[in-house]
């Protein structure tokens, strides 16, 4: 196992239906797992024949999310999110 | 307008098997809310969109679906440890294994240990396993919880009684998407010897949401 | 700038609330057929569930705030079903005028075959 791919949610403010959390836009955390490809909310939602994206489970930190303001940084969050609204951070 | 949940006055002596006062419905003036229903009903009847029949039985089978169905699942993964390797890996899949049909609910079961505690929500809409667990309780769809317990998981899991040491590791699973969320709890201690159906009668809703933990009655 | 990260009021993570009201209740009848509206018209391909959250997220914060759940929801069936042609506007405002000509309560109203 290598280490887990991190990434960082686009930090995009469109109008629309969206399905990535405000509070998780332009933070950086790590892929759990990959989901597989799902067709598209951000097309279903207006009646097109939507697209497929992969959908991943990404991990974050409670401190990378809220900083001073987190109960314990260590406690961790987990959300879905389409590979369109996540960015790749390479290893240094 | 009748909005208030808390105005139950006119149906005091009008409790629900489970304990829960009824909506208004069939004694009160018609709302504008319930004359759409009846209208959109009827006109996708007739125009053969949907039948009488199917609606009934989807009514039908919201009322047959419950925690009892999740509770079941939790109870064979403590008895089974091969059957929980599945479901952590599967859970869409290992729910079949019980006769629970899965339907368009893709799971992901997550268990607690003496290390880490899950607790589920969804921040964007109310997003839940409805086919494991039936509908969803109010307080799951307000915003309270829904914008609370992302950010501060461990003040939440008090108020509903739940002190969790710094030990144990929180884990807030946000449903964004489309996977829905079941947490395993822990099986409580002295419960050795006891089978399958009196294990799930130990195991309620708010343990598989992740807002209690499962208890030795 | 800050300002120009629109955040839409029912994407409501992290942000300040009070405390949770526990108190629950079952639903109505017409609630669930409400509820079962959608899966049936959904699952027949009218629309997405991704539809449904559409039309109450663009209902906006009030709506949330002053209705119920159900009340919130037969409105965005509604309207996904306009939009996906299932019946005109003319049939369903004749469709109520009908329904509401039957009775006072939702158990008259809702007619006979029930």
């Amino acid at each position: 196992m290598g280490q887990p791919q991190r990434v960082r949610v686009k930090d995009w403010h469109p109008p629309g239906h969206i399905r990535a959390p405000h509070y998780l836009r332009g933070k950086t955390g790590e892929i759990e797992r990959e989901l597989g490809p799902f067709a598209n909310p951000e097309e279903l939602a207006y009646g097109h024949k939507a697209s497929r994206r992969r959908l991943l489970r990404v991990r974050f930190t409670m401190g990378e999310l809220w900083g001073a303001e987190a109960e314990n940084p260590a406690d961790i969050l987990e959300a879905e999110i389409y590979e369109h609204w996540l960015d790749p951070i390479n290893a240094t | 307008m009748p909005h208030d949940h808390h105005d139950h006055s006119h149906e005091t002596d009008g409790l629900s098997p489970s304990g829960h006062p009824y909506q208004p419905d069939q004694d009160h003036k018609i709302t504008r809310w319930q004359t759409m229903e009846i209208a959109m009903r009827e006109l996708l009847i007739e125009k053969g969109i949907i039948t009488a029949a199917e609606i009934t039985a989807t009514v039908e089978q919201m009322d047959r679906r419950s925690p009892a169905d999740g509770a079941k699942v939790v109870a064979r993964a403590w008895v089974d440890p091969a059957f929980k390797a599945r479901l952590l890996e599967n859970g869409t899949e290992a729910i079949r294994e019980l006769g629970v049909e899965p339907g368009v609910l893709k799971l992901i079961a997550v268990e607690n240990t003496s290390a880490v505690h899950n607790v589920v929500v969804c921040t964007l809409c109310s997003c839940y396993p409805r086919n494991l667990l039936g509908l969803p309780p109010d307080w799951y769809k307000q915003r309270a919880y829904r914008s609370r317990v992302v950010k501060t998981p461990r003040k939440v899991l008090s108020e509903f009684g739940l002190e969790l040491p710094d030990s144990v590791q929180v884990r807030v699973h946000d449903s964004t998407a489309d996977m829905r969320y079941l947490v395993v709890p822990q099986r409580p201690d002295g419960t050795d010897g006891m089978d399958e159906t009196a294990l799930a009668d130990l195991v309620s809703r708010d343990a598989m949401i992740g807002v209690a933990v499962a208890r030795h009655l | 700038m800050e300002t120009d990260k629109i955040h839409r009021w029912h994407d409501m993570g992290g942000q300040p609330a009070g405390e949770i009201n526990r108190e629950e209740h079952d639903f109505a009848l017409w609630e669930k057929r409400v509820d079962a509206l959608q899966v049936l018209t959904s699952t027949k391909g009218y629309f997405t569930v991704d539809g449904l959250r559409r039309v109450l997220e663009d209902m906006g914060e009030e709506a949330f705030e002053t209705m119920t759940y159900y009340e919130r929801w037969v409105q965005s069936v509604n309207q996904n079903l306009l939009e996906a042609g299932a019946y005109t506007i003319a049939e369903l405002a004749e469709r109520m005028e009908q329904v509401q000509s039957r009775g006072e309560t939702y158990g008259e109203c809702a007619g006979p075959g029930e």
